[in-house]
């Protein structure tokens, strides 16, 4: 599969979203400038995480009207698969690709330590390949990831089964404690009513390898080929 | 001209850092301290006279960039 990993002024988990898709996983991955107005001949886009920009005004507020992603608009138009990834979904939310908005950590602080998430459905290119009673342990490392949306955006994000991943604790309850920033209803991460945009805080490319202490994150991005190649073998029909 | 912005969080929306500030005032001894908002304050210097367009223009770069209206509201005025 060819990836195409987002670039902008900022960015510090690019390269770790390419070395995992390339090294790790064997597929392709291509760094694309935030001047870029096209996207090629990608057939899946990651956002990565960073200071894109500096957080000057709002995380994600300046990136979202770089040219790479008025291409991002179209290709997620079209129903091609679009990540983000921390800062990424930030600047997916401040693009109106997703719903909502992240907003500073109640706690104030910047939070940077591993987490559990509960996987709240399977039907997703981003969960497909997730065992469904399966705890995700995940780092993050953010100071803005309180996830808000108001009441009618949540109800809805509900009853469309959008929310992907919840934080929970080491035996999978839903606690204050293991919430680390605040987020409503302990969200994680969520995908658009088309399904083929998704965010999360967590960084599934930082515990893609054993060496790091953690793999879970690669079912994510497994997750994504997966749907993928059932795409391409529905065309090929 | 001068156009003078003030973008605050919305009332629904969480504001620790308005929070976290009332609760300094109110240790350094300050009395009668009630809810604290903290929000941005942008100053943007237009070229031109014609107020109406300028109100327009900064009324559409409000809502596109300068605010997130999910989660903020602004307010304006040309000078």
């Amino acid at each position: 599969m060819n990836f195409a990993v987002l670039q902008f002024p900022g960015s510090n988990c690019d390269q770790d979203v390419v070395h995992v898709l390339r090294n790790v996983l064997g597929h392709s991955a291509d760094l694309l400038w935030h001047k870029e107005p096209s996207l090629g001949a990608a057939e899946a886009v990651i956002v990565p995480g960073g200071f894109s920009y500096g957080d000057y005004l709002r995380t994600g507020a300046i990136a979202r009207f770089s040219p790479v992603m008025e291409a991002v608009q179209r290709f997620a138009a079209e129903g091609g698969l679009v990540l983000g990834i921390c800062n990424g979904f930030q600047i997916l939310c401040e693009a109106g690709l997703l719903p909502g908005a992240l907003i500073r950590n109640r706690s104030l602080q910047f939070r940077c330590e591993h987490v559990f998430l509960k996987t709240a459905t399977t039907d997703s290119p981003f969960t497909n390949r997730i065992p469904s009673d399966k705890l995700l342990r995940l780092p993050i490392a953010h100071g803005e990831g309180c996830y808000f949306a108001d009441e009618e955006t949540l109800a809805r994000l509900k009853a469309n089964n959008q929310v992907l991943w919840r934080y929970v604790d080491a035996r999978g309850e839903a606690t204050e404690a293991a919430n680390p920033n605040g987020s409503l209803d302990d969200i994680a991460g969520i995908c658009n009513e088309k399904r083929n945009v998704a965010g999360l805080m967590p960084h599934p490319e930082r515990a893609s390898e054993p060496i790091l202490g953690c793999a879970d994150g690669r079912l994510i991005l497994e997750s994504m080929i997966h749907a993928l190649a059932g795409k391409q073998e529905a065309e090929a029909v | 001209m001068k156009a003078k912005i003030v973008v605050m969080p919305k009332k629904a929306v969480l504001d620790p850092q308005g929070k976290t500030v009332q609760n300094a005032l109110a240790h350094m001894g300050y009395t009668g301290i009630g809810a604290v908002h903290v929000g941005k304050y942008l100053e943007i210097e237009l070229a031109g006279a014609d107020k109406e367009a300028a109100r327009r223009q900064i009324d559409e770069a409000c809502h596109k960039i300068l605010s997130n209206p999910v989660i903020e509201d602004y307010r304006f005025e040309i000078e």
